[in-house]
Order: structure tokens, then sequence, then C-alpha cells
């Protein structure tokens, strides 16, 4: 069973003569525990595919499957929770972190675990738990301003990992990072996907991080040209 | 977790000095409020304190606050035969301005019968008058010390008590005096006004044809003393006895053809419409638009503070925020500052009341209705930011 399946995924904006094709026909697999790679210059459609897998682009054609279940056949769903979805099922990373600023690190995690639904203790625990695994835990206190951007990245990373997400979606996770720190990310994402068995589907134009990862998808006019 | 409180703990001096705002606006609509119960309150006094069931005034005229009412003193007499009647008190009432050390010193001076009606029903320090003569009872807010002087007209006055919260309908502190004391200071004449009224009524006696030398100076005499009487009054103030009908004793006044009898409830009528009516549309009007004004303030800085969150709403939106949360974040904001901005304004109304020129009484039923339309205000000013947070797509959350 594949964690996220895409079969001739289309996304047209607009209509009539306005109408733009922003992904045509995509299709793609990607297995749990694998990190994946949706690569692609400005404007090629592969954050228009990230959305619609994030479900938070519908799509106008197409087939999405999360888990082997599901989610769009030429448009959401019925009766779909998509929020509920995205809270249990989903973990985003995003460029610039978007680490929310008035809450201190641990707190950033925690309001992923609350807004699921898991409070408390058993929250605090969690949240100190991947804090800790990201070599975090001294920073637990700490306002994103005050953190190195390396640093924000790996607590919006361990946001992204609170809820245990079956798929982890990251908008170019190493765009506002040095080499050294892009490259540890990867790293990061990589192990993080193996140990929890996630598929992490990163959107990057980024050619120095394309070694690390398991499948690289190449998206060009919002077609899905090359899978290696 | 609740994010209102972290996002404001995180922006506490802007948000202080937003409420610090707020409440000094709170605080003036307070004052508003207060300063017309103090209006009320200040116009009633006087009524309140006599406990009169009647006005006895000069006919055609809304006296003796409302209009200027003149009449003879010893119409008391007359009064006091009327069947129905307890008790008939003439009284005085004049508005004094003078300089004492220096400084405009204002007050309303009544003129009562010691042991009659119209007098202070109570003092805090002191006695009340039991002379006939030079002994004054005073508002503590004149500041005059019992046993302290007081130089009014040609006599000297002892203040021999105080009174509390004793104003004139326009918020002068109360001065009693006995009533003849009071007639002495509003009518008599100086020596030099007497010399000059001896001349005229002497040149008007000689004007007259008929009239001998020797006549004239009978007659110029008793001219003079009734030209310059002071035995006259403002009001009789009369209360009734229980089983009296209130309307047979005002019908048999009134047939009397030179005086109105105004009920207690009628001269309230007269001082509420004629004098305080116009300052509650004032005020009302002022805290309307002050009100208004805190309406946009804290739709502002509300609307503004969503403004300034758009991304992480649009975050917590991709990471599955339910509506309900934005709509807390933005809806408990705004009623935490309307809260705090409300108690702030209790604060400082409570602190700075005293020191108003004018009585300014807060009644708690009208901090309870501020409270509540604080509360609505906020509700309403965070709709914008509310309709701009729903308005956000997650997808803004993407990209840098």
């Amino acid at each position: 069973m594949y964690a996220v399946e895409v079969e001739n995924l289309t996304k047209v904006y607009g209509s009539g003569d306005s109408a733009v094709t922003a992904l045509r026909d995509a299709s793609m697999q990607v297995k749990p525990g694998e990190l994946a790679a949706i690569l692609g210059p400005s404007g090629s459609g592969k954050t228009t595919l990230l959305t619609a897998i994030g479900l938070i682009n519908e799509p106008t054609r197409g087939r999405i499957s999360l888990g082997g279940v599901c989610v769009a056949n030429n448009g959401w769903q019925p009766g779909l929770d998509l929020k509920r979805l995205r809270r249990e099922q989903l973990g985003f990373i995003f460029q610039a972190h978007n680490l929310i600023p008035f809450l201190t690190a641990i707190e950033n995690v925690l309001v992923a675990l609350n807004l699921n639904g898991i409070t408390g203790k058993s929250a605090r625990n969690r949240a100190e738990e991947l804090l800790s695994a990201l070599n975090l835990a001294e920073r637990s206190q700490s306002y994103p301003a005050n953190l190195s951007g390396g640093q924000a990245q790996r607590v919006a990373i361990a946001r992204a990992l609170a809820n245990r997400p079956q798929v982890i979606l990251a908008d170019e996770p190493t765009a506002a990072l040095d080499t050294e720190n892009g490259l540890n990310v990867m790293a990061l994402l990589k192990s993080l996907a193996q140990e929890n068995n996630s598929a992490i589907l990163v959107v990057t134009h980024d050619h120095r991080m394309i070694a690390g990862f398991d499948r690289v998808f190449e998206v060009s006019d919002g077609r899905i040209v090359r899978e290696g | 977790m609740n994010l209102a409180l972290r996002d404001i703990r995180h922006h506490g001096s802007r948000f202080l000095q937003t409420c610090i705002g707020l409440s000094l606006l709170l605080a003036v609509v307070m004052g508003m409020a207060g300063i017309y119960r103090g209006l009320v309150s200040e116009a009633m006094t006087i009524l309140n304190d006599t406990g009169a069931d009647f006005w006895v005034v000069q006919q055609g005229t809304n006296g003796p606050f409302a209009a200027t009412s003149r009449m003879q003193e010893d119409l008391k007499y007359r009064l006091r035969t009327l069947p129905g009647i307890a008790q008939a008190s003439p009284v005085s009432y004049q508005n004094i301005q003078m300089e004492r050390h220096g400084k405009p010193f204002r007050f309303f001076l009544v003129g009562y019968e010691p042991g009659g009606m119209g007098g202070p029903s109570s003092v805090v320090s002191g006695r009340p008058i039991e002379r006939l003569h030079y002994e004054m009872v005073a508002d503590l807010s004149l500041g005059l010390p019992v046993g302290s002087r007081l130089e009014l007209g040609r006599s000297e006055y002892t203040i021999v008590g105080l009174t509390r919260n004793m104003a004139s309908s326009s918020g002068d502190p109360l001065v009693y005096v006995s009533l003849a004391d009071a007639q002495e200071i509003q009518f008599k004449a100086d020596n030099s006004a007497l010399r000059t009224d001896r001349v005229r009524i002497a040149r008007g006696l000689s004007a007259v044809d008929g009239l001998t030398i020797a006549q004239q100076q009978t007659i110029a005499p008793v001219v003079t003393t009734l030209a310059g009487g002071t035995h006259q009054i403002n009001a009789l103030v009369v209360r009734l006895k229980p089983s009296a009908n209130p309307l047979l004793v005002q019908e048999s006044i009134e047939r009397w053809g030179h005086l109105r009898a105004i009920s207690d409830s009628q001269q309230r009528a007269i001082l509420f419409e004629g004098m305080i009516a116009k300052a509650r549309k004032q005020i009302g009007l002022f805290s309307v638009i002050l009100l208004i004004i805190s309406a946009v303030i804290i739709s502002l800085i509300i609307y503004t503070m969503t403004l300034d969150k758009l991304k992480v709403i649009a975050t917590l939106k991709l990471i599955g925020a339910q509506n309900r949360v934005i709509v807390g974040l933005i809806l408990q904001q705004s009623l935490i500052m309307g809260v705090v901005a409300y108690l702030a304004a209790l604060v400082i109304i409570n602190l700075t009341y005293q020191k108003f020129p004018r009585r300014v009484e807060l009644v708690s039923g009208d901090l309870q209705a501020l409270f509540l339309i604080v509360l609505c205000i906020c509700v309403l000013a965070s709709v914008a930011g509310i309709r701009k947070a729903l308005s956000i797509e997650p997808a803004e959350a993407l990209g840098g």
C-alpha cells in the first residue's frame, strides 16, 4: 500500500479563455518511509501538486489516495473532513519555518497536538520527546525570534511530526538555510522518514539536496516529466 | 493552550498601551454617566431634603428654582389656616458669588425659619441654627470649618454646623441662614440706597396734586417703610396632614388668584424637563460618540492585530485548526482588551471622580450596563477581524 498515490491529477485555475492548467495528468506513488523530492523550476506546478496532496487545493480531475483511502476523485470526496485529515494524517514543513512567533518552541509543538485533541501531560511529554530527539531540549522555552534558522526549522519539523502523520509535506524546507544547515535538515528528514515510516514529500528546486532522496519526481509545465 | 492570551503576553506593552488609551475613553464615558447622575441628584437635593408636599409660589411662575417667585412672608399665616395643611414654612433662595482669599466663592443661600421646613435635615458636624441671627450652616464642600466666620452683606456670620452633599440644582453648595438674615442679605438696601429712595419718594409725593407739604411729610416715612420692606420670600413649603386631599388643598390655594401651588412631583418634573433633560441628551449623545470612538478603536486594533497574524492564521488553518480556534483567538483578544480597559477605567474613575468640580455619582447599574455595552462593542468590533481571518486560505502559509 502506498502512503501517497496520485493518478492523472489535473488542476485548472479559472475558466474559459482565462483558464490556466497548472497540473496535467500527474501520477506518482510514494511508499511509507520514503523520502521523495518534487523538483522543478518556479511555476512548474510542483507547489500545486503539493497543495493538492496536502488537501488544501482541490484538484479539478484525477484521484488522490492517502494510506489507501481515496480523498479526491475528480474533486474532494463528499463528506470528507479535510481539516481533521490534515491534523491527523499530514504534517507540514514550510520554507520559512512558519513558527508561531508568540509561542515558545515547545508551545509551537504543543499547538499541533492540542489542535488534534491531545492535551495535558501526554501532549507535553510528546513535545519534549520530539524536541529532545531534535537536540532542542535546551531551547524549548525560546521564542522563534531567538532561534537560529536551523533550530527554527527543526522546531517546525518537530511540530510536523507531533501527531505521527502518515505523510509529511515540505515546501522548500532548505531554501532559507545555508548549505550545511540544509544538508543537516535533509539528513534529519531522511532518518525521520525511516524511523517513523512516514512518507516525506519535499518540494525543492535546490539541486544541492538531490542526493539524499529515495525518489525524485521532476515537474515541468504541470507534468511529471521524469521519475527516478 | 490559549492562543489569545499568549499573543497578548508576547505583545504585552503594545496591548497595554492600547488598553490604557481605551480605558481613558471608557473612564470619560463613566464620568459622563456619573455627571448626569450627579446633575439629577443635585437638582433634587433640596426637594428631597425639604420633603414638601407643595411649593406655593407666585402665580404664573415655575418658581422658586426654575423661575423667580416673590411673595409676602405674611402669606404663611393665611396658608396655615387652610384645612388640610399641617405645616407651611417660608423660604428664600439666592445665588451668591463673592471673593474670598482672592478667588471666586460661590454658593446658594437658603433662608428658612429655624424649626420650620426648608432647613438642612441633618448636620454632619456642629449643630443646626438655633439663634435668629448671624448663624450659618454650610456644606462641607465649601471648606468652611465650624466656628469660622463669613462676612456677607453688612454682617458677619458664624458657621455653626456643616452638611454633606447639599447643593443647588446648578451645583452650588448650600449655605443655610435664618429667614430673617436671608431677607436682610437679599432685600435690605444700604444707607446710600436708602437715602436715594427717600429723595425719590419725596419727589414723587410732591408731584401729587392736592397733597400739602405736611401731608407729604406724614406719608413719606410710611411709603419708605413699605417700599423698603424686607419681609419677602420666594416660596412657602407646605406639608399636608395625612388625611388631606392634595387636589382640594391645591385648588383652595390657587383660588386666591395670586398664588400657584406646585406639587412635589410637578416641581420634580419642572426641574427635570427644564434643567436636566437637555443636559441628559447632551451627555447621552457625547457618551454615544465616545462609545462609537471606542468601538472604532477596538475594531481597528483588532483588525490590525489580525493583519499582523495573517501568516500565523494561515499556518494554523493549514495544520488543521478549526474555525472556532481562529474565531476564538480574535474574539478573545477583543474581549480581553475590552475587559482590561473597562477595569482600568473603573480604577481611574474611582480615583478621580471626587476631584470633579461638580458631583459625579457612580451608579453600579450604569457601570454594569456599560460593561455589557463594552462586551457588545468588543464582539462587534471583532467582526471585521474575524471575517478577514476566515477568508485567509491555508495555502497562504506556503512560500516565503
